[in-house]
C-alpha cells in the first residue's frame, strides 16, 4: 500500500523543516517517493504534521465506563489528531498486573486507532505500599511506572520504588505532592481560595516533594519524569536540577497553561483539576518554562468524567478536564502567544514527547512510521459537547471558540479519521 | 467571567449567596428593609402579608437549629408558608443528589429555598439550577459565606454605631473555617468601613486574608487596639486541638475575650457573637453577659434582616 500526501504545508519539529510538500507513505512508513501511490490525499491548505503524542489520557477502562470507554476515548484521540497516547494506570482495577496491561492492549489494539501505551502502577493498587511485578509489566507492554494522581506518602517505598524501577532501567513519571499538605484541598492555596472558602494546597505542597523526588533520583540514578507540574517555584527547583545534570524530564498539562485559579469564577466545578489552577504568576512561567526548554512537554491530562460527578459543589465535583481533542488548538493558542514557529510549538506535542517516550514516531522522515495529523491551523470551531467525540463532555472552555482542527489522521499509514 | 448569579439583568436581588459583589446600595436597602420590619416584630400581631401564598422551603444539608428558627420566623412574619426539611437525615443518606432534591421540592411549587451545605458553593449550584421565579437564600455554605448572618451583623453595627466611615472593627478567632468572617468582611469592606482588621494564630488565618482588604494581626494587644467592634468566632470543638490548636485553655488564655483584654478596646466597644457561643473558650461569661455584649439583640436583628432579604427577593416588588 502506497499513499501521496500532496501539497500540504509539511511541519517536522524534529528537523525543524516547514514547507510546502509531499509525504510519501510505503507499508506504513514514511518513504521516499518511488512508483504509483494507491492512493492520493490532497493535503492544501492543511498542515501536514507528526501525529500528536499524549503522555497522559485516560482511557477509563478498566472499571469506569460508564464515564467513557475505549471506544468513545479512541475516536476522540484520532479526532485530535493524537496518534501515540500514554494511559495512566488509575484505572479500576488499576494497571498493575500483567493480565490487566495485556487485555487493555489487545482491546486498544483490535480498535486499529491510535498507539496505546500503558503506564503500569508503581505500587499495587496506587495504594504507596507495596512494589508491583515491574519488570513482568514492562513485559507486558508498560512503557513506565506511576501512581497517576496518587501519591506515595510513605518515603521509604518511594526510595524502594525508584531503586527497583532503576535496576531494571525503567522509566518511572510521578506527580510533584505531598500527601500530607494536600490532604483535603481542592483549590490552589491563595486569594481565591480564601475568597471561596476552599480547602487550599499550597503550592510548597509542590516543591516540598520535588525536593524529596529530585534527591532520591541523585541517590538511586532512576529515569524520573515530572508529570503536571504547577507553580512558578515547581518551575524553577525543575531548571535548577535539571541544570546540576539529574535525569529529569517534565511535562505540563494544557489547561494549565491558559488558565489560573481565577477561571473558578463562582465555583466553577470543570476548573477542579488536579493539580489545581494556580495563580495566574504561576501560569505565566509555566507557559515559559514549557517555551525555553524546562518543561519538555504538554499532555492532555484528559479526564472524561460524568455530568453527575460534575453537577456537585466545587469540592464534592470529580477533579479532571477532557482534553484529547482541544490538544492541538491549546497548544496553538499557546505557541501564538508565545510568539513561537509552528515547529516549535508542535515539537510538544510530538518529537519531545517521543524522545520521553522512546518511540521512532514524532517526526517526518523516512523510515518513521508514518502516524500523521493533517490539520487546518486557521479553522475556528465552538467547543460544544456535540463538537466532541470524547465522551467526556467536561471543559473549563465548553462554549468558547479555539482555533485549529483535526482534517485528518493516519496512523501507520491507515487513515484512521477523517473529517 | 460569568456575570454575579446574584443579580437579575436590571441588578436587582434575585438571589442572595454572598455579600461579595453586593453594590452598597443594595446592601443599604436591605439594612433600610430590616429597620422597617424591626416595628413587625415588636408588635402585638407580628405579620405582614408580603409573602402570602408564598412557599418558604427550608433545605438544611447541615444541620442548625438556630438559623433554621430564624428563617421560619421570618417566613411565617410574612404570611409565607414554610416547609422544614432536615434533608441532613433523609434523602442524601439514601443516594439522593443535592440537584435532585431541589428538582423534587420545586415540583411543589416552592418560592424560595433557604439552603444551607457543608460544602463552598453549593448555593451557587442550586441558583443555577433553579427556575426563574426561584430563588435561592444561602444560610451557610462550607466556609465561604453567610450573607444573611453578615447582614444581621451589620446591621448591628449600625444600629450601635449609626455610621460605618469612622469604625475599627476586629474580628477574632478562627477566620480560616468562618463563613460569618468572610460575608462580613466584604460587607463591611463594601461599606467603607476604614479599618478592618482580624486576629487569630496564623494556623487559623487563610493565606490570602489580607487581599480580602484586612489588616491581620496575631496578639490581641494590638488588634483590640482602639476597636469600636469586637467581633468573636466560634471555635468548633474539634478545632480546639489538634495541628491547629494546641488546647481550648491555651486558645483562651491568648484569644479568648476576657473583660481584661476587652479594656484594650474602645471604652464604648460592642461585642458581637454570632452564636453559639462557647463560654470559657473564645468569651468569657463575664463579657458575654457583660454590658458590652450585643449577642442577644444580634439574634432579634436577624429576623429582620431575614424578612427583609425575603421580601426583596420574593415580594413583587
Amino acid at each position: 500500500m502506497k499513499l501521496l500526501i500532496k501539497g500540504g504545508r509539511v511541519v517536522d519539529p524534529a528537523s525543524g523543516r516547514d514547507a510546502l510538500g509531499d509525504v510519501f507513505v510505503a507499508d506504513g512508513r514514511i518513504a521516499q517517493p518511488a512508483g504509483t501511490p494507491d492512493r492520493t490525499i490532497d493535503a492544501r491548505g492543511l498542515v501536514v504534521a507528526p501525529g500528536f503524542i499524549d503522555l497522559a489520557a485516560r482511557l477509563r477502562e478498566p472499571g469506569y465506563e460508564h464515564k467513557a470507554t475505549l471506544e468513545s476515548e479512541m475516536d476522540a484521540a484520532v479526532a485530535g489528531g493524537v496518534t501515540s497516547l500514554a494511559c495512566p494506570p488509575d484505572t479500576d482495577p488499576p494497571l498493575d498486573e500483567p493480565g490487566l496491561v495485556d487485555m487493555l492492549r489487545r482491546r486498544a489494539k483490535a480498535l486499529s486507532r491510535a498507539r496505546v501505551y500503558p503506564v503500569g502502577a508503581l505500587t499495587v493498587k496506587l495504594e504507596g505500599k507495596h512494589l508491583t511485578e515491574m519488570a513482568e509489566l514492562a513485559e507486558a507492554g508498560c512503557v513506565a511506572f506511576s501512581q497517576a494522581n496518587a501519591t506515595v506518602a510513605d518515603t521509604q517505598v518511594l526510595w524502594r520504588a525508584l531503586q527497583y524501577a532503576a535496576t531494571f532501567g525503567l522509566p518511572v513519571w510521578l506527580r510533584a505532592e505531598d500527601a500530607w499538605l494536600a490532604k483535603g484541598g481542592v483549590a490552589h492555596d491563595g486569594e481565591v481560595a480564601t475568597r471561596l472558602g476552599l480547602p487550599g494546597i499550597p503550592a510548597f505542597a509542590e516543591t516540598i516533594a520535588l525536593a524529596q523526588l529530585f534527591e532520591l533520583v541523585r541517590a538511586t540514578g532512576a529515569r524520573a519524569h515530572v508529570c503536571r507540574i504547577s507553580s512558578a517555584a515547581g518551575v524553577t527547583m525543575l531548571r535548577r536540577a535539571k541544570h546540576d545534570g539529574l535525569p529529569l524530564t517534565c511535562d505540563v498539562g494544557i489547561h494549565h497553561l491558559h488558565l489560573s485559579d481565577m477561571d473558578l469564577g463562582y465555583f466553577d466545578s470543570h476548573c477542579r483539576l488536579e493539580p489545581p489552577l494556580r495563580s495566574q504568576r504561576d501560569r505565566e512561567a509555566l507557559a515559559a518554562a514549557l517555551a525555553d526548554g524546562t518543561i519538555d512537554c504538554a499532555v492532555s491530562d484528559h479526564t472524561p468524567v460524568d455530568e453527575d460527578q460534575k453537577l456537585l459543589p466545587f469540592a464534592e465535583a470529580e477533579p479532571g478536564a477532557t482534553g484529547l481533542e482541544l490538544l492541538l488548538p491549546l497548544a496553538l493558542k499557546w505557541g501564538m502567544e508565545r510568539k513561537l514557529t509552528l515547529a516549535q510549538t508542535l515539537a510538544r506535542i510530538t518529537s519531545e514527547p517521543a524522545r520521553i517516550l522512546g518511540v521512532p514516531s514524532g517526526r517526518i522522515e523516512p523510515g518513521a512510521p508514518a502516524d500523521l495529523a493533517l490539520f487546518d491551523p486557521q479553522a475556528a470551531w465552538r467547543v460544544t459537547p456535540a463538537a466532541l467525540k470524547s465522551q467526556g463532555k467536561n471543559t473549563p472552555f465548553l462554549g468558547l471558540e479555539l482555533v485549529g482542527r483535526v482534517r485528518a489522521t493516519l496512523v501507520a499509514g491507515n487513515v484512521v479519521y477523517q473529517a | 467571567m460569568q456575570r454575579n448569579p446574584q443579580l437579575d439583568a436590571n441588578g436587582e436581588l434575585q438571589h442572595l449567596l454572598s455579600i461579595e459583589g453586593l453594590p452598597r446600595e443594595i446592601l443599604l436597602k436591605i439594612l433600610d428593609t430590616a429597620e422597617s420590619f424591626a416595628g413587625v416584630t415588636e408588635r402585638d400581631i407580628k405579620k405582614v402579608p408580603l409573602l402570602r401564598g408564598k412557599s418558604v422551603f427550608n433545605l438544611f444539608f447541615e444541620g442548625s437549629t438556630r438559623t433554621r428558627t430564624t428563617f421560619e420566623i421570618a417566613a411565617k412574619r410574612l404570611s409565607a408558608d414554610v416547609i422544614n426539611l432536615n434533608v441532613a437525615v433523609s434523602s442524601t443518606s439514601k443516594g439522593e443528589s443535592l440537584l435532585d432534591t431541589v428538582a423534587n421540592l420545586s415540583a411543589m411549587q416552592a418560592d424560595i429555598f433557604v439552603v444551607r451545605h457543608a460544602s463552598s458553593g453549593a448555593p451557587f449550584l442550586v441558583a443555577r439550577h433553579v427556575k426563574p421565579h426561584e430563588h435561592v437564600i444561602n444560610a451557610g455554605d462550607g466556609r465561604h459565606a453567610h450573607p444573611t448572618q453578615g447582614l444581621l451583623d451589620l446591621y448591628t453595627i449600625r444600629h450601635y454605631k449609626k455610621d460605618f466611615g469612622a469604625l475599627t472593627v476586629a474580628i477574632v478567632g478562627d477566620v480560616l473555617h468562618s463563613r460569618v468572617a468572610r460575608s462580613l468582611i466584604h460587607g463591611l469592606t463594601t461599606l467603607g468601613v476604614p479599618e478592618v482588621r482580624v486576629i487569630g494564630p496564623q494556623t487559623l488565618i487563610p493565606p490570602g486574608a489580607a487581599a480580602l482588604g484586612v489588616r491581620v494581626f496575631h496578639t490581641m494587644p494590638e488588634g483590640l487596639k482602639s476597636a469600636d467592634v469586637v467581633v468573636m468566632l466560634r471555635l468548633q470543638n474539634e478545632r480546639m486541638s489538634g495541628s491547629l490548636l494546641p488546647s481550648a485553655q491555651e486558645f483562651n488564655k491568648h484569644y479568648g475575650l476576657s473583660a481584661e483584654k476587652l479594656a484594650l478596646a474602645k471604652p464604648d466597644a460592642i461585642v458581637m457573637h454570632p452564636g453559639p457561643i462557647n463560654r470559657g473558650v473564645e468569651i468569657d461569661s463575664a463579657v458575654a453577659d457583660g454590658p458590652h455584649s450585643v449577642i442577644l439583640p444580634q439574634v432579634t436583628f436577624g429576623i429582620a434582616v431575614r424578612m427583609a432579604v425575603m421580601s426583596m427577593i420574593a415580594g413583587g416588588g
